[in-house]
């Protein structure tokens, strides 16, 4: 009886061998995931370019572990950066400190500010890990290409 | 040529086409087990290094020839450093006495494909296989660490156990052949289709698979260097290049037990359907042909030992003990018995 048992094991066994293995090879294939993933912060912007972000500080007040760090300008006629009176001249993010939970996307306003399913955080050193705001924000989009 | 050069050099590139054959098939074999493991586990296994993850034992071999080599304060010297190298030692020089082919003519004198053509061959294999346990006994002994002992322990406890069913059941080989010589024991296994020992001796085959397990510390057999319980056994203390011979050490033993499975069990170098359909001794292709059956047969038996490692858990202690004198010894006197009394009768 016990040498059933061991050929049914080597059965089980041969047959997992001959079938495709479950990994997914990560940098090169990658997960669909959930669209509501909490990962990696984005700035958004309006459909014309400008910036959503005002610089109201809602989000840094909101987060629990006190993450994002601002400092405010105001918007002057030459240089129009947001749609409202300010605009968030420095915009960071320590990603180490952050708690993904979400808060800084329901304090916000303008919807400025999204948690993206954007997993691939991750650096050798601390310094890196400070997310600016070039880094978070989405790249203008091309006015030329868009209907009128 | 000179009477006493012609041996000396065939003796040398013999023994250096056989070492680098087993340096090589052991390295590559630890990527061929880390593989078929890994898909026997739905894994890919190591793939990064090189295409396919040709390179990956290379890349190993760096790393651990790189590692720092640590001695323990405990540890006594001589026994400490000697251990892995006898080990290797007793690895290298069982493989031997294994014909890889059939003999050729070559310079007016006739060639063997193995490294000794002994006469008592399977006496000599059985003295070898032996002392494997002193690399193990020694190293876990002069690692002065309890775990280490305790691995080694075990592991004498368990190849004196199980060498005393593998000696018997090649003891039946060795009747029916009616001679020592590994050499003499591939031919008698041909002079008629479908006499190959392992279905003439089917009882004996299988007490020689379950005691190469054993001899090598396979799973499920692993009991010398159970990770769990004994945090590595008897290598535990040894680092970098060190511990790397025991792993080689394992992987040729692994080698050479499939080889000796071959030679003695599986029909050596003598083709599938020979003597049947065609007969291939006859041909200059024989020898060519012959390696390549001999190493095919080698590497089925390689694949057993991967197979079997990813489908059995380890075996408890006691049962170990219970399985080998209580089931296996009296198996192999039984079927010793059996076939005296058939050579006798016949």
């Amino acid at each position: 009886m016990a040498i059933l048992e061991f050929a049914r094991g080597l059965g089980v066994t041969f047959k997992n061998m001959v079938r495709p293995p479950q990994t997914i090879q990560y940098p090169e294939q990658r997960r669909r995931l959930p669209e509501r993933t909490r990962g990696r912060h984005v700035l958004h912007r309006y459909e014309n370019g400008l910036e959503r972000c005002i610089g109201c500080y809602l989000c840094a007040g909101a987060c629990p572990a006190d993450c994002i760090y601002i400092e405010a300008a105001e918007n002057t006629p030459d240089n129009r950066v947001s749609a409202g009176e300010r605009y968030a001249r420095i915009y960071e993010i320590d990603e180490l400190r952050c708690i993904f939970c979400g808060f800084c996307e329901e304090a916000c306003p303008t919807g400025a500010i999204t948690l993206e399913p954007i997993l691939d955080i991750s650096d050798y050193s601390r310094g890196p890990l400070i997310y600016t705001k070039d880094m978070l924000l989405e790249p203008p989009r091309d006015l030329d290409s868009m209907p009128a | 040529m000179n009477v006493w050069l012609d041996p000396l050099i065939e003796s040398v590139v013999k023994c250096i086409i056989v070492l680098a054959l087993l340096m090589a098939t052991a390295g590559y074999l630890t990527l061929v087990e880390r593989k078929l493991l890994a898909r026997m586990q739905s894994r890919y296994g190591p793939n990064r290094a090189g295409p396919l993850g040709l390179l990956q034992p290379l890349a190993d071999g760096i790393k651990l020839l790189l590692k720092e080599p640590i001695t323990p304060r405990a540890v006594k010297i001589p026994v400490y450093l000697a251990a892995p190298a006898i080990s290797l030692f007793v690895a290298i020089m069982a493989f031997a006495v294994v014909p890889l082919g059939p003999a050729f003519y070559l310079w007016g004198h006739q060639r063997t494909m193995a490294v000794a053509d002994v006469n008592i061959g399977v006496l000599y294999l059985l003295a070898i296989l032996s002392l494997g346990v002193y690399g193990i006994v020694l190293g876990s002994w002069g690692s002065s660490n309890r775990y280490s002992l305790l691995g080694g322990l075990r592991s004498s406890a368990q190849m004196i156990s199980y060498e005393l069913s593998l000696g018997l059941s090649l003891i039946g080989v060795v009747l029916l052949a009616g001679t020592l010589s590994p050499i003499g024991i591939v031919q008698a296994q041909n002079h008629r289709p479908l006499t190959w020992f392992f279905l003439l001796q089917p009882v004996g085959f299988a007490l020689f698979s379950i005691g190469a397990f054993a001899e090598t510390n396979r799973a499920p057999f692993d009991l010398a260097e159970a990770e769990q319980e004994l945090t590595g056994g008897y290598h535990t203390e040894y680092p970098g290049m060190r511990f790397g011979l025991y792993y080689i050490a394992e992987y040729m033993n692994m080698t050479t037990l499939s080889a000796l499975v071959a030679t003695l069990f599986l029909g050596g170098w003598v083709g599938i359907g020979n003597g049947i359909f065609f007969d291939i001794t006859a041909t200059p292709w024989a020898q060519i042909l012959g390696v390549f059956w001999f190493l095919v047969k080698a590497a089925l038996f390689l694949f057993l030992f991967i197979w079997v490692r990813a489908t059995l858990p380890r075996i408890r202690y006691d049962k170990l003990m219970w399985f080998g004198w209580k089931i296996l010894l009296p198996l192999a006197v039984l079927n010793l018995l059996v076939t005296a009394l058939y050579v006798s009768l016949s």
